[in-house]
């Protein structure tokens, strides 16, 4: 079957073919790692202040450097891809749940319960998900959990509007009517017809959306109204660095440099997850 | 006292228009009827096998569709053994179960997301067919019988070929055991062996099982190999039905006529059937819609509409739409006396 072998061939080869695929992929895989073991290979604790030595500029003692209080900022750069990794990937989760119930819901029923559902999602979506999370952030508080949950609401409208869009697509399809034609009840019919044909492209746009999340969680941090201090995160010692940046630059460059290029590389993962999987830009290709 | 067979389809001046937008207008919010069917009369008795004739746009997908509850009627009646369609539809399984469809696009009715043996196993599961145990073997069976190897249920349908899709959603109709199958085009586009093959698998259905089976196809040659019956449409009417080898061998409409004329090599599909436009079904010919192509045309023709009655020179199992249909050719001669009793109103005034 020359259709079969020509779809494993090309999968077992991305790697050769999309080599910047390959680099962000394991720069994020390597942030990953760090974050796990992050206790490991950190070399100082992330929150030992050491007044003996405080800003100094990056050494062999310290890789990034020190901050105000003379913390490590290699080590906090370390623990922060903790806090990023994990507010990101629990803020989408929430917001992919809450977008696949509500998008489901909003593709599948009609009459009044569907326009309800879209002005719900439409007015969510008017406002960027920065300013959405900063008013979840002031009914809930401050704290990592208060992040997530910030973050990840926001998101729903978002993930609802495109599993919405999904839905419609398919649920017109000819598979779901013969699967009517064969009296199999509505539920299933959604279940085992339905469902799968929206999971898999938002699990594609969840791969996008991890930095997204991260870059508001950050930014909340940055106006100091995320995650409190001394917790290592990178949108906080940003802005702690703010004020030394004219003589101590690399108390804000080195998180933000790891910022940066956590998000390049993990909308690079997502764009070739999306382009090697979504059959429709596969046909065009 | 026992009742007469009924027919397992019968339609009686079934209409069925579609709300179109006014053409050349991009934006308005006007439409208009489309009639995709315009008074369909058609019988399709128990263990028959119909094949379904016309050029591209003359309804028999859509007449399939009223067949199967999809789309209701507009205007007539459309019943399954005695009773509305869509009401029998609507009260259970056994519909579903007893009329199994094979789509024209076979690929677009099988969820992309489903192997194979899990889209065979589906009707098996919903309709109880085999005891659960017995379900791998099942399909294996039936992928046999259509001809792929027993090891195409693990595969998703994108890695199969068009072929062997077909043969998929075939499998997939048959599973239920139907007693009644409907297809849409189900094997155009496969190359010859391979019709062949499906062709025979459904002809001994027919014969074995009393299969009923409504075939459409482009192809008069596996119309006149499947099908006893054969009922031509053109533009949404049934201009002509009868026994697949008398109306092939001797055509009482003239549009038959042009159609055989034009598939000269039986098993190919018709290439460019006829001189002159389809008219648009927005747009019909005052009349008789074939008036604007026929090679007869008669003053007359213009001024009334033929609807479907016997014809009056042949046997009595055969119906035309025509004012003047083409006098019987020898050998094929009328079976039925010169003037027999229907009266002549076929037709009406328009
Ligand atoms: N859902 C619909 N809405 C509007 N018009 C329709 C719809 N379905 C069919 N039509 C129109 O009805 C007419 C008959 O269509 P139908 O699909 O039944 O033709 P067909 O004989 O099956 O043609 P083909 O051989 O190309 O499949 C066409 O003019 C078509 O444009
Ligand atoms: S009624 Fe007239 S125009 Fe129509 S098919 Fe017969 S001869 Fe031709
Ligand atoms: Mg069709």
């Amino acid at each position: 079957m020359t259709l079969v072998d020509n779809a494993r061939r090309g999968r077992r080869s991305i790697f050769a073919r999309r080599p910047f695929f390959t680099l962000a992929l394991v720069v994020a895989v390597g942030y990953v790692l760090a974050a796990i073991f992050a206790p490991f290979v950190a070399p100082y604790d992330p929150v030992a202040q050491d007044f003996n030595a405080m800003m100094q500029p990056p050494s062999g003692a310290h890789p990034m450097g020190t901050d105000s209080y003379g913390q490590d900022i290699l080590s906090r750069v370390i623990f922060g891809a903790r806090y990023a990794l994990i507010i990101g990937f629990f803020a989408v989760a929430i917001g992919a749940i809450g977008g696949l119930i509500v998008g489901l819901a909003a593709g599948l029923s009609g009459g009044w319960a569907e326009w309800a559902l879209l002005r719900l999602i439409d007015s969510i979506l008017a406002l960027p998900s920065l300013i959405l999370a900063v008013a979840f952030i002031a009914i809930l508080g401050q704290g990592v959990d208060k992040v997530v949950i910030a973050v990840g609401l926001s998101m729903i409208g978002p993930f609802a509007r495109t599993v919405r869009a999904d839905v419609l697509q398919v649920r017109v399809q000819l598979f779901v009517e013969a699967a009517g034609l064969m009296a199999i009840p509505r539920a299933v019919i959604i279940w085992r017809h339905i469902l799968p044909n929206v999971i898999y492209p938002l699990a594609v746009q969840v791969t996008i959306r991890i930095s997204e999340a991260i870059l508001v969680s950050s930014s909340l941090s940055f106006l100091g109204i995320g995650v409190t201090p001394p917790t290592p995160d990178w949108g906080l010692m940003i802005a702690e660095g703010r004020a030394f940046v004219s003589f101590a630059a690399w108390m804000s460059a080195m998180p933000g440099f790891a910022l940066a290029l956590l998000l390049i590389a993990l909308s690079i993962v997502g764009d070739g997850i999306r382009e090697e999987f979504d059959p429709k830009l596969r046909g065009k290709s | 006292m026992p009742t007469p067979p009924r027919p397992v389809f019968e339609l009686k001046d079934v209409e069925k228009v579609f709300q179109v937008r006014k053409p050349g207008q991009r934006f308005g919010r006007k439409t208009v009827g489309l009639r995709a069917l315009d008074g369909v009369r058609l019988s399709v008795e128990q263990g028959a096998s119909l094949a379904l004739v016309g050029e591209s746009g003359s309804g028999k997908s859509t007449l399939l569709r009223v067949l199967l509850g999809l789309d209701a009627p507009t205007d007539g009646q459309a019943r399954y053994r005695g009773r509305p369609i869509r009401a029998v539809r609507d009260e259970g399984a056994d519909f579903a179960r007893d009329v199994a469809m094979v789509y024209q696009d076979a690929r677009g009715s099988l969820n992309p997301r489903m192997t194979v043996g899990a889209l065979i196993a589906e009707p098996l599961r919903r309709f109880a067919v085999v005891p659960a145990p017995e379900i791998g073997a099942r399909v294996a069976t039936l992928l046999t019988r259509v001809g792929l190897p027993a090891d195409a249920a693990g595969r998703y349908p994108a890695a199969l070929s068009g072929g062997q899709v077909r043969r998929v959603a075939i499998a997939r109709a048959l599973a239920s055991d139907p007693s009644v199958l409907v297809a849409d085009e189900a094997v155009s586009g496969l190359d010859v062996s391979t019709q062949a093959q499906l062709l025979t698998l459904l002809r001994r259905l027919q014969q074995d099982m009393g299969l009923t089976l409504v075939f459409i196809t482009h192809d008069l040659g596996v119309a006149s190999f499947l099908c006893e019956q054969i009922a031509i449409m053109y533009l949404g009417r049934i201009v002509e039905t009868g026994p697949t080898d008398a109306v092939l061998t001797s055509p009482a409409h003239p549009y038959t006529a042009a159609l055989r004329d034009a598939a000269p090599k039986f098993f190919e599909p018709i290439a460019e059937p006829l001189p002159g436009e389809i008219p648009s079904p927005l747009d019909l010919p005052s009349g008789c819609r074939f008036s604007g192509r026929c090679p007869r045309v008669q003053p007359d023709c213009h001024a009334r509409d033929p609807h479907l009655a016997r014809s009056r020179t042949r046997s009595v199992t055969r119906s035309v739409a025509c004012l003047h249909p083409l006098a019987p050719v020898d050998g094929a001669g009328p079976v039925a006396p010169a003037n027999p009793g229907p009266a002549p109103e076929q037709t009406r005034p328009d």
